[in-house]
């Protein structure tokens, strides 16, 4: 094995130890085919899922009925992938936007975006987040799909920390470590995934070398 | 939060909490699961490697705080972030109120901020008529519940899911289930509408990062995300402690905080902001961003150069995970608002004597805090100097004054040792050497958890000489340090010792000048009664003139040697003396295995079941883990494992007198843990732990015989 496969190994087992799903693609349009995907297989409110069914006091609750279709944010993409992506969407009446997160703040189903690096020794991935739309996407949306290229996955923080530095002092920024789904542990000790952000995430490992 | 009044009042909210069961039941299960999950989650690194990194870095950052300060507000300042100093933690809510004012916010949301409970922000803005929501779950839990957090990490790890489930009944005005899983979906939804409608969003900050003016937040929930992007304004909350240099710095840290925190390799979110970002919410599209530092106190502990170690504290709360004190009463009986040893140290430098006045004795000096400290900070040599400085400023008592007296004077003290055999002779139970009853006058009935032992009839000193052979071309020369329990309680264990180190063709001396190694005295604050006894044991031992000085007691023997170097390191009439000493002290069965090579020839080969209690002054303060195992293995003896066999036994000598109720809670465990092996005999290397497991088990019924371990070696010789 070589050293590099090594490395997208533990970052595989470190990414699933903490419930990531980690997907191994050949090209962008495999990434899309996997989001259309997830998102067809999803129930039709999954919000649900995410405190709906739950008795929730008048205010909490009204934010349920401001979600009427499964929507999908893609903030931070090429025109060129983004035209390809909305182009599933339509084909399953999905709507995909890449802009105007605060008008769904109650949530949306999946967010989709581009991962700057990936940790292997913890399994995280590093996602530039200047953009509060980016911002939101990965954190109302119910289910968090991260593209990752294989040629920007390293074996220990140190080995990113030159290019990290770097994003530091671009100027005003807001950077990520995300390792695995939104989660606590505050009741009892007993785990439980999704407390304010995604309940799942899923990491697409892109060929890219 | 500590409101007692006296050491009294506080016995008894430490009573109350031994009574709660859930949260005994629920201490256990999360001290048990730690271990574990703390040792997987290190597997294969080098902890103590990096945590001398974080040391060595963290006490630079603390020696430049205030340039670190100056170049982070000009880095975060060039990035549109409005930079603040508060002297005083008034000073703080004052500075953050007048920007909600200013700014006009109504709604806060929060993320966790141990520093904001330091200053007790929330209450300082809601008497502003500021609506402040906490954002972890935890949190908001307890600030539902108008309480403090019990752990730093794991701020509601005290309640139950019914207590929850009632709570959020309570909140939502709708019947709830206690299923965690859905206790928390509810959270996500009530607490998703405030964020939706707050201006303001408070964090804390785990590092302050000056050669780029970021901070970082690490959080699980990924609440910080949102609490620092939805709302118009973000003010940071962060102590001057979190400025660190670099990059580099922070990731270090990182590599251990998580670990040592939760046993997680990392948390889910390490949110990292610099400057003022896009905000759609802001007037012109850009956060109004703010960072609080707070120095209430910490330029100050900085430039101490006891104290300033503490600043190395990254707020894991690894120090109460592994506190058999904190397992058995919680944190908000084992601490202020900062809790765990840390806790007791930092409850005294931000919160004031009067609240650490009772809470700093409530240490047992087992060490296993600072074995985990992801900075390295001896705790538990800090908590007696802050035992020692309040006893200073208050006035010793007088229990600690008559010690001092006594031990200074080694004839005296012996004196009375000899006389106590007479004085007890009225409550000596015919053979079995414990006492009969306990004298009233100076026992409390809480002691009844555990027989306790009579004083022997010839102690050790006198003995000695029997016991003693001529070795004629002998392969050491030791001196025995016996220490006063070995002494004067359990000379036998002594003479068992004398015994096996001649039979290896040893020859031995019992220095007759020695006296209390002088750790009771530091534990209760005599500092300069235990350095005046040091002395006199230094010159007593004369180091030049041994090979190696043999010590039984696990306790003097770490005294003697970390404790001494702490006592006298900087004393340059003695230091060279006492570091001789130091180097030579070796404990019983360290010199047998390492020293004499000790070999299965020597030793009958089939011997009794056998478990062990490893002393925590052995296993932590000696460093001495494999050892003792490997004797047993090659004396014959049967040895089977149990769990937790380096967890205190709960007696910590004055700790036993002054908290009865903890140290038997801390006993019981240990006992269900050794009664679980099924073994017929129980072995450790300190008396003091012998003194308190044999009466423990003779209490509770049980059949294990308790014995040091020099007596069941001698008895295995062929």
């Amino acid at each position: 094995m070589s050293d590099m496969s090594k490395v997208y190994d533990l970052f595989r087992q470190k990414a699933e130890a903490v419930s990531a799903v980690v997907t191994e693609i050949g090209s962008i349009a495999e990434a899309f085919d996997y989001v259309v995907d997830i998102c067809d297989k999803k129930e039709a409110c999954k919000l649900l899922v995410a405190g709906c069914e739950e008795n929730l006091s008048d205010k909490a609750e009204a934010l349920c009925d401001a979600k009427q279709e499964k929507i999908i944010c893609a903030p931070g993409f090429s025109k060129k992938d983004y035209a390809a992506l909305e182009k599933r969407c339509k084909e399953k009446g999905f709507v995909l936007i890449d802009s105007g997160m605060r008008g769904h703040l109650a949530g949306i189903d999946i967010g989709v975006t581009h991962c700057a690096a990936g940790i292997a020794e913890t399994g995280s991935i590093v996602v530039d987040s200047d953009s509060e739309e980016l911002r939101l996407a990965t954190m109302i949306s119910e289910f968090h799909v991260a593209i990752l290229p294989k040629s920007k996955v390293v074996a220990d923080s140190y080995d990113y920390e030159a290019d990290f530095l770097k994003r530091l002092k671009k100027g005003a920024n807001y950077q990520a470590f995300i390792t695995g789904a939104s989660r606590t542990a505050d009741i009892e000790r007993v785990l439980a995934i999704g407390v304010h952000g995604p309940l799942e995430l899923h990491i697409l490992l892109l060929e890219d070398n | 939060m500590q409101n007692a009044k006296d050491m009294k009042g506080y016995r008894g909210e430490i009573k109350d909490a031994l009574d709660n069961e859930f949260l005994r039941g629920a201490m256990d299960k999360f001290a048990v699961a730690y271990r574990a999950n703390r040792a997987n989650a290190f597997k294969g690194m080098d902890v103590e490697g990096l945590i001398g990194e974080i040391a060595v870095a963290k006490d630079a950052s603390t020696a430049n705080l205030e340039a670190l300060f100056q170049e982070f507000k000009k880095n975060a300042e060039a990035n549109g972030v409005q930079v603040h100093l508060a002297k005083t933690a008034g000073e703080a809510n004052e500075i953050i109120a007048e920007i909600a004012r200013k700014s006009d916010c109504k709604l806060v949301v929060k993320s966790k901020s141990m520093t904001a409970e330091e200053t007790l922000l929330n209450h300082h803005l809601e008497d502003k008529n500021i609506e402040v929501v906490e954002t972890d779950l935890g949190e908001w839990i307890i600030q539902l519940r108008h309480e403090g957090p019990s752990h730093m990490v794991m701020p509601a790890i005290h309640l139950s899911r019914d207590q929850v489930a009632d709570l959020f009944t309570d909140v939502t005005k709708k019947p709830q289930t206690n299923d965690p899983q859905k206790l928390v979906k509810v959270a996500r939804r009530e607490l998703r509408e405030k964020y939706v409608n707050a201006d303001m969003g408070i964090s804390g900050a785990n590092f302050a990062i000056a050669e780029t003016g970021t901070i970082a937040v690490v959080t699980n929930e990924g609440n910080a995300r949102l609490v620092t992007t939805l709302p118009r304004v973000h003010v940071a909350l962060c102590g001057l402690d979190k400025l660190t240099p670099t990059l580099h710095d922070a990731l270090r840290v990182l590599k251990v905080l998580p670990r040592n925190a939760t046993g997680q390799a990392l948390t889910s979110y390490v949110t990292w902001v610099t400057g003022a970002n896009e905000c759609a919410a802001a007037q012109d599209g850009k956060k109004e961003m703010h960072i609080v530092f707070l120095d209430n106190g910490r330029s100050a502990v900085s430039k101490d150069p006891v104290f300033s170690e503490v600043l190395r504290c990254v707020r894991c709360g690894a120090c109460a995970n592994v506190c058999p004190v904190y397992r058995t009463v919680g944190g908000h009986k084992m601490g202020h608002i900062y809790i765990g040893a840390i806790g007791l140290i930092l409850t005294y430098l931000f919160h004031g004597r009067d609240k650490a006045r009772n809470l700093i004795h409530n240490c047992i000096n087992c060490q296993a805090c600072k074995q985990v400290c992801a900075g390295g900070i001896d705790l538990p040599k800090i908590i007696q100097e802050v035992r020692a400085i309040i006893q200073d400023e208050d006035g010793h008592k007088t229990e600690g004054k008559l010690l001092s007296a006594v031990m200074k004077n080694r004839r005296m003290f012996h004196s009375l040792l000899r006389a106590a055999k007479w004085a007890q002779k009225p409550v000596k139970q015919g053979s079995t050497g414990f006492m009969r009853h306990l004298p009233m006058l100076f026992m409390q009935e809480q002691q009844a958890f555990r027989e306790l032992p009579v004083i022997a009839e010839k102690p050790f000193r006198d003995t000695f000489k029997k016991v003693k052979k001529t070795v004629a071309k002998p392969r050491y020369k030791v001196a025995l340090f016996s220490g006063c329990v070995q002494d004067f309680v359990y000379p036998e264990q002594a003479e068992a010792m004398v015994k096996v180190l001649q039979s290896y063709n040893v020859d031995v001396e019992f220095p007759d000048a020695q006296s209390c190694c002088g750790l009771p005295l530091q534990m209760m604050g005599e500092l300069k009664a235990a350095k005046d006894v040091a002395v006199s044991n230094v010159n007593a031992m004369d180091p030049s003139s041994y090979d190696y000085i043999v010590v039984g007691c696990a306790s003097c023997g770490s005294f003697l040697t970390e404790g001494y170097e702490n006592l006298l390191g900087a004393d340059p009439t003695i230091r060279v003396k006492m570091k001789q000493l130091s180097d030579r002290v070796v404990d019983f069965s360290s010199f047998l295995v390492d020293v004499l090579g000790a070999s299965p020839d020597e030793f009958k080969s089939f011997g009794k079941s056998t478990t062990y209690h490893s002393p925590c002054h052995l296993c932590r303060g000696m460093g001495v883990e494999e050892q003792p195992r490997a004797l047993m293995r090659t004396a014959g003896l049967d040895y089977r494992p149990a769990e937790e066999e380096d967890v205190c036994c709960g007696f910590g000598g004055t700790f036993s007198v002054k908290f009865p109720e903890e140290s038997k809670a801390i006993l019981a465990n240990k006992l269900k843990n050794v009664d679980a092996t099924g073994a017929e005999m129980l072995l450790t290397d300190c008396p003091g732990c012998v003194m308190q497991l044999r009466g423990g088990a003779a209490a509770k019924g049980l059949k294990v015989q308790v014995k040091h371990m020099a007596e069941a070696i001698a008895d295995q010789l062929k």
